[in-house]
């Protein structure tokens, strides 16, 4: 057993790192938000460039086959600089059509899939039920500025017409509509269940990588407030209090990791659900950290670490809350007996 | 990056489960807190070193199997699976073994760790003293020299099984004068039994009799007993402190049975709509996970010294929560001291306390882990 990345998946996140590190995310977040998503766009053109839209999309539709581990390292560093857009729903769009395709009904991943891979277009998803235990019909992400809005009502999948009024979330860089009813029925019949259930599974992967490289931005960036900013003549980040409360931070962060590439290596509902839990809440107590060592400063929109303070909350709820994710973990270990 | 085992791993896996199931005790030992028990388990750790599974990381002359760190997680699995007894020899194995192993001599390991292996000889930690805990550099109990060895005085205190144990292991300032406090220390061990020696035993809060203090006056210990140099006991016992507070004392193994146990109590105990209570159980399920995961990284990647205060920090806080889920889950019930899980409770309960504090451990993340400042404690 070797629990350690490879040295390719190193180089891969690092590369991804430094190009986004360059590329000045937080110009394109506030773009996004603000009502420009071509910088959006171009940022996901470029990681498109480097392979990530390619990690969830089978090699006969010109991805580079399903590599979920590539996928989770991929989406720490989206989440460490705070990519905005639909990536999540376009890697589950993708799972969904490919495994639509390996169940015998081609089609639409003939149509879509190409698209998805070469970064020229994104989709967003929706899968009735899948949010939360009481919302039914979540909202689309980016349904505005997505090229394809698909939805899944029990064993049908349709192609949108269009979505409802925009509605901004807790943070301004999520955008959320609700599909329009109607439009085109791509597929119908149990594969398409089975096939939701894969991209689920997905996008639980990808929103909990993303929550984990959310919370190491919030730490790295109060761990570096906490050294310069002085208090009572003295840098805050001397106080035992503070201390204290970053080494929780850093704690949860890092036994949080290894359930998530746990996760991408078995792709198990349990572990999944398990890692979905421990990254989204890892990364909100990052934040609720992050804004009280930060103090009012951190309470402020200019500041960059907004961006991120903002993305924390939302994160830990998307495909999958913690508590449907905790009732997963239970039926897992429940019926397995293990 | 992968999770599965090689077949070595897995033939050692199957070795290890044949026999626990048919050696590990039908009924659960006595505590290991009391005479009867501390003899009871002593007989399991000669019954387990006579198979060789009772320090199966070792080399093969002292008793052991000579096998990595993998397949000593998977014996620890399978140990704890199985529902087998608590190990009374830990404190020697897990503390004095590694540092005799890094800075003792042959000599020292062929004497010592033999006995060790089979039970024979029970070690006990003695680091603490009244005033020296957290800042264990303050310790005052001196070793003076004398012809063939050293004079020990003091007293030592909080020492886990010690009113039953053979001999114990700890550090004494043998140089009053030295310019800094953790420097004129040295590291040796002495018989609990010997001239000089009185051991007290302390009720623990459960009411267990194993807990001691020790007070020593003019105990002699021969220069065989000394562990490396005289005076460089701080620096021998500081690097062999992260043995203590990281996985070589609490295997992922302990945790996995632990909250596979408290899933079984939820099922025949919890209330269905009681959602509050099944997430602390599938908190308690992730855990272990997490905690086995997280092992199984450090165990491919050699873990910095500061890692395992990481590791302490959460097994110590999980192991308590783990334990207060279950006692919730017993209701009433979970305010008698007769079970399983009462006893287990209040042992997590000085998790937090022992192997270095968890304000030291956090201090310990911060500082260098993080790169905080260093400040006032």
């Amino acid at each position: 057993m070797t629990f350690l990345p490879t040295d390719e998946q190193r180089a891969f996140a690092r590369s991804l790192d430094a190009m986004l590190t360059a590329a000045d995310t937080p110009a394109a977040v506030r773009a996004w938000a603000g009502g420009d998503p071509g910088p959006g766009r171009a940022l996901w053109g470029r990681l498109a460039e480097a392979g990530v839209s390619a990690l969830a999309i089978p090699e006969e539709y010109e991805g580079l086959g399903l590599l979920p581990v590539e996928l989770a390292h991929a989406f720490v560093e989206l989440g460490r600089h705070a990519v905005p857009g639909p990536a999540v729903e376009t890697v589950a769009t993708a799972v969904l059509l490919g495994e639509l395709a390996r169940l015998g009904e081609p089609g639409p991943a003939k149509r879509l899939l190409p698209g998805l891979a070469s970064g020229e277009r994104t989709a967003t998803l929706t899968i009735a039920g899948v949010e939360t235990v009481r919302h039914t019909v979540p909202y689309a992400l980016d349904a505005d500025r997505a090229d394809t809005v698909l939805v899944v009502r029990g064993e049908e999948l349709w192609r949108a017409p269009g979505h409802g009024p925009v509605r901004v979330s807790a943070d301004p860089a999520r955008r959320l509509a609700r599909p329009a009813p109607g439009g085109e029925l791509l597929a119908e019949g149990p594969a398409v269940t089975v096939a939701a259930g894969q991209a689920r599974r997905w996008a639980m992967l990808a929103t909990a990588a993303q929550s984990l490289g959310v919370g190491l931005a919030l730490l790295d960036r109060t761990v570096a407030y906490a050294r310069q900013r002085a208090q009572f003549g003295t840098p805050i980040g001397a106080f035992q209090a503070v201390k204290h409360r970053l080494a929780d931070t850093l704690l949860a962060l890092e036994f949080a990791r290894p359930l998530l590439f746990g996760a991408a290596v078995t792709m198990t509902p349990g572990d999944l659900a398990a890692a979905k839990v421990a990254t989204g809440e890892a990364g909100y107590a990052a934040a609720r950290t992050a804004l009280q060592i930060h103090g009012a400063v951190g309470y402020t929109e200019e500041l960059d670490l907004s961006l991120w303070l903002r993305k924390a909350r939302p994160l830990r709820n998307a495909w999958g809350d913690p508590a449907t994710c905790r009732a997963t973990v239970i039926g897992a270990y429940s019926r397995t007996g293990s | 990056m992968d999770l599965s085992y090689t077949r070595t791993e897995e033939a050692f896996r199957a070795e290890a489960r044949e026999w626990l199931r048919e050696h590990v005790p039908a009924e659960p030992l006595p505590s290991l807190e009391t005479a009867e028990g501390f003899a009871a388990h002593r007989a399991w750790e000669a019954e387990l070193a006579a198979a060789r599974w009772s320090v199966v990381s070792w080399p093969e002359a002292y008793g052991g199997r000579g096998v990595g760190l993998a397949r000593w997680l998977l014996f620890e699995e399978e140990y704890w699976a199985a529902g087998a007894p608590g190990r009374v020899s830990q404190n020697g194995v897990q503390l004095l073994a590694p540092t005799l192993f890094d800075h003792g001599t042959a000599e020292q390991r062929a004497r010592v760790l033999p006995s060790m292996a089979t039970g024979e000889t029970i070690w006990a930690q003695a680091w603490s003293e009244p005033e020296a805990g957290s800042d264990l550099a303050s310790l005052t109990s001196r070793a003076v020299r004398t012809d063939g060895g050293w004079l020990l005085s003091g007293q030592k205190t909080w020492s886990s099984r010690a009113a039953f144990a053979d001999r114990a292991f700890g550090i004494f300032r043998s140089d009053p004068d030295a310019d800094r406090p953790h420097r004129g220390l040295t590291y040796l061990m002495f018989d609990l039994r010997a001239p000089g020696v009185t051991v007290r035993p302390i009720g623990r809060l459960d009411g267990k009799p194993a807990f001691a203090e020790l007070f020593l006056d003019g105990v002699f210990v021969p220069d065989e007993d000394v562990i490396g140099e005289p005076g460089q006991g701080w620096r021998i016992a500081m690097s062999t402190t992260g043995n203590e507070r990281g996985l070589m004392l609490r295997s992922p193994g302990r945790f996995l049975a632990a909250a596979d146990r408290l899933v079984r109590l939820w099922e025949t105990e919890g209330e269905p709509a009681d959602s509050a209570l099944r997430d602390r159980v599938a908190d308690a399920v992730i855990g272990a996970r997490a905690y086995q995961l997280f092992t199984a990284g450090a165990a491919a990647r050699l873990p910095t010294g500061a890692e395992s205060s990481l590791n302490k920090v959460f097994w110590s806080e999980y192991d308590l929560a783990l334990h207060e889920t279950a006692l919730d889950l017993l209701g009433a019930d979970g305010e008698l001291t007769d079970g399983a899980w009462a006893e287990g409770y209040v042992f997590s309960l000085a998790g937090p306390l022992y192997a270095g504090t968890n304000e030291i451990q956090r201090d310990i993340i911060a500082e260098r882990l993080l790169g905080l400042p260093k400040g006032r404690r």
